[in-house]
C-alpha cells in the first residue's frame, strides 16, 4: 500500500528523517513513534507531498509520488490529520466536511451548481458516524478541542480515503477523550476496512492498536515490528522507553 | 420567517433615481454603482480566497483604456467594447497572476503592487496609445438613442440613460459574482482562504484555484473600469495608480469584507462621504481619514457585518423565545 525508501530529508545541516524504510500493507493498522523531535511529523510530511524529500522514495499503490504535491496525493486515496488541529474555523461542521466531499469528488470547478445542495446525504450520516450531528450548524472554530479532531477526521474521511495518516489523533486530549477517539478510529477504520499509519505519544493507545510499529529515534528508524517485538528491543528500551519509566 | 427580496427592492429603488430628475443624484449614484462593482470584485480575492490585492487598479484600469480604445478609435459598439474591457484585464490578471500567486501574505500583496504600477508606468508613458499623461478625453457615450423612444425613459437625460445601462451590467455582473460565491467553486475559494494547508490536503490545488479567482476578479474590475471611463468621460493613467488600488480596499473594509453586498455598501458609504466632505471643507482627506477610523472601530466587521451580526443576533433571541429548547446553535453564515 505504502512503501518508502531511504527517505531523507534535512533542514539547514539538521537531519530531521534519516534514510528511512518503512512499509504499510493494506488494511495494516502501523504506527510510528518516538521522543519529541525524532522526526514524525516531517516522515508524515514527506509522504504527504508537504515536504520534498532531499533523497529516496515514496511509493503509494505501486506508484511513485515521491515530490508530488499534496493535492494530487490525496485524490489518489490518502487522507491525513494534522497535529496541531487543522479546520476551516470559519465554515460551519457542516460544510468542513462538505468542502471535503465536494473537492474530493472533482466538483471544485463547478459553477453551475449550488454548493449548498450538494453532498446533504452524505455529509449529514459522516457527521452522525462522528457523534458531531448536534453540532453541525455551528461554527466550526467555536468547538471544543476535541470536537475540532472529529471535524478534522470528517474531513479526513469524506476523502474517502484508502489509507489514512494521523499525526497524533489525541494530542491535548483528556484521558477520557482518548479513549472515545480512540475507539471512534477503531470501528471507522474497521467499517471502512481502512489502512491506518498514526503518531502517538500516549504508549498505551499503540500498544492496545497497533499491529506493526516503527519506532524513529533523531531521524533514524531503530526498531520495527509487532508491538510485542518493539517493547522486547533493547535500542529501543534504552533511547524511548527507558527515558519514559 | 419569510426572506425579503433586498437585492431586488434596493435594484428596483436604483431603477427609480432617475425619477428625481437631479443631475447630482444620477451623477452619484452612477459612481456608487460602478465602483460597487470595482470593490465586489476586489473582495472575491479579499473576502472569499483571502488574497490581499495592492495592485487591483491595473485591470480597471486596463479595463477602461481598453474599452475606450475601442469606442474611441475603432467606434466599436458599447457592448462588445465592454466584453473585451473585461476580458483584456482578466488576460492581463492572468500572466500576473501567475507569479503572484506563487507568492503568499505581504509578498502576493507587494507583488501585486508591482504590477500595477508596470500598467501605470505604461499607461503614463505609451503616448501613441493611450495618450500618455493628458490620457484619452472625450470618451463617447454609448449609442442609447432608442431608450429616447421609450416612454418615461424618454424624458431623461443621456447621462440618466447611461446610469440605468450602468446599473443593468453591473446587475448582470453581481448575479454572476453571486452564482461564483454560491457555487462549489465558492466554497472551494472559502476552504483555501481559511486554512490553505489543509486545503491542499481535501485535494484542492491551492494555486490554480487562487489564479482562476485572481482571473475572475480582474475581469470584473476591468468591467467596473471600462463603465468608469465612460462615465468619466475620460480616462487618465491615475485608473492605475496604487492610490486607486487603495480605494476599493478602503471600501471593502469598510462594507465588511465577510459578507457578500459589504463592498457595495462600503462602495456607496465613502462616495457619499466624500461628496459630502468636500462640499463642506478643503480639508476634506483629514475628516474623511478622521470619519473612516471612527466608521471602521464602531462598526468592526465592516458596516454590513455589523448590520448582519445584530440581525443575526436578533433573529436567535425571538428563536429562543418561540421555541422552548432553546438550542440554537451560535450559526455564522458568512455569506
Amino acid at each position: 500500500m505504502l512503501e518508502v525508501s531511504g527517505l531523507s530529508k534535512a533542514f539547514d545541516g539538521f537531519t530531521a528523517v534519516d534514510k528511512v524504510d518503512f512499509a504499510v500493507r493494506r488494511g495494516e493498522i502501523a504506527a510510528v513513534i518516538g521522543p519529541n523531535g525524532a522526526g514524525k511529523s516531517t516522515f508524515f510530511n514527506l509522504i504527504t507531498g508537504h515536504l520534498k524529500p532531499d533523497a529516496g522514495r515514496v511509493l503509494f499503490k505501486q506508484r511513485d509520488v515521491t515530490g508530488a504535491p499534496p493535492h494530487r496525493i490525496c485524490l489518489m486515496g490518502m487522507g491525513r490529520s494534522f497535529q496541531r488541529t487543522n479546520i476551516f474555523p470559519k465554515l460551519t461542521v457542516f460544510e468542513n466536511v462538505q468542502a471535503a466531499f465536494i473537492t474530493h469528488r472533482r466538483r471544485g470547478s463547478n459553477f453551475w451548481s449550488l454548493s449548498d445542495s450538494l453532498y446533504r446525504g452524505e455529509t449529514e450520516a459522516l457527521l452522525g458516524s462522528l457523534g458531531l450531528a448536534d453540532q453541525a450548524d455551528a461554527t466550526s472554530a467555536v468547538l471544543s478541542h476535541g470536537n475540532q479532531k472529529q471535524v478534522e477526521l470528517g474531513i479526513a474521511l469524506a476523502c474517502d480515503p484508502e489509507i489514512l495518516l494521523l499525526d497524533e489523533p489525541t494530542a491535548g486530549m483528556s484521558a477520557a477523550e482518548t479513549r472515545d477517539t480512540i475507539r471512534l478510529i477503531q470501528r471507522i477504520a474497521a467499517e471502512r476496512a481502512l489502512t491506518l499509519l498514526f503518531t502517538e505519544h500516549d504508549m498505551e493507545v499503540v500498544f492496545s492498536i497497533a499491529q506493526k510499529i516503527a519506532v524513529l529515534h533523531q531521524g533514524r528508524l531503530i526498531a520495527e515490528g509487532t508491538p510485542e517485538a518493539v517493547q522486547q528491543n533493547p535500542d529501543v528500551r534504552r533511547v524511548y522507553l527507558g527515558e519514559r519509566h | 420567517m419569510k426572506r425579503v427580496p433586498w437585492t431586488l427592492i434596493v435594484f428596483a429603488a436604483g431603477l427609480l433615481v432617475p425619477l428625481l430628475g437631479s443631475r447630482f443624484y444620477t451623477f452619484v449614484a452612477t459612481d456608487i454603482v460602478i465602483l460597487s462593482l470595482f470593490a465586489m470584485s476586489l473582495n472575491l480575492l479579499l473576502g472569499y480566497t483571502g488574497l490581499v490585492s495592492f495592485g487591483h487598479a491595473a485591470y480597471f484600469g486596463i479595463g477602461a483604456y481598453t474599452c475606450a480604445l475601442l469606442m474611441k478609435h475603432a467606434n466599436a459598439p458599447f457592448v462588445p467594447s465592454l466584453i473585451a474591457a473585461g476580458l483584456m484585464a482578466a488576460a492581463a490578471a492572468l500572466l500576473f497572476g501567475f507569479f503572484c500567486v506563487r507568492l503568499t501574505r505581504i509578498y502576493f500583496a507587494m507583488l501585486t503592487l508591482a504590477f500595477a504600477q508596470i500598467v501605470w508606468a505604461i499607461c503614463f508613458k505609451w503616448n501613441d496609445v493611450t495618450g500618455g499623461e493628458q490620457g484619452l478625453p472625450n470618451v463617447p457615450y454609448p449609442g442609447l438613442d432608442w431608450m429616447g423612444s421609450v416612454p418615461v425613459l424618454g424624458g431623461f437625460r443621456v447621462a440618466d440613460h447611461f446610469y440605468l445601462c450602468a446599473l443593468s451590467v453591473v446587475a448582470l455582473c453581481f448575479a454572476g459574482l453571486r452564482r461564483i460565491v454560491d457555487a462549489p467553486f465558492g466554497r472551494v475559494l472559502t476552504v483555501i482562504r481559511d486554512n490553505a494547508e489543509r486545503a491542499q490536503f481535501i485535494g484542492v490545488n491551492v494555486r490554480a484555484y487562487q489564479l482562476a479567482a485572481f482571473v475572475l476578479a480582474g475581469f470584473f474590475a476591468g468591467i467596473s473600469g471600462g463603465l468608469f471611463g465612460i462615465f468619466n468621460r475620460g480616462v487618465f493613467p491615475d485608473f492605475a495608480f496604487w492610490t486607486k488600488s487603495a480605494e476599493p480596499l478602503i471600501m471593502t473594509i469598510l462594507g465588511g469584507m465577510g459578507s457578500f453586498w459589504g463592498p457595495a455598501v462600503g462602495a456607496a458609504a465613502f462616495i457619499v462621504l466624500n461628496q459630502q466632505i468636500t462640499s463642506y471643507t478643503e480639508y476634506w482627506p483629514l475628516t474623511m481619514g478622521t470619519v473612516l477610523i471612527v466608521l471602521l472601530f464602531v462598526f468592526p466587521g465592516g458596516i454590513a457585518g455589523t448590520l448582519l451580526g445584530l440581525l443575526e443576533r436578533g433573529r436567535v433571541r425571538a428563536g429562543r423565545g418561540g421555541t422552548a429548547a432553546g438550542a440554537a446553535p451560535m450559526v455564522k453564515r458568512n455569506a
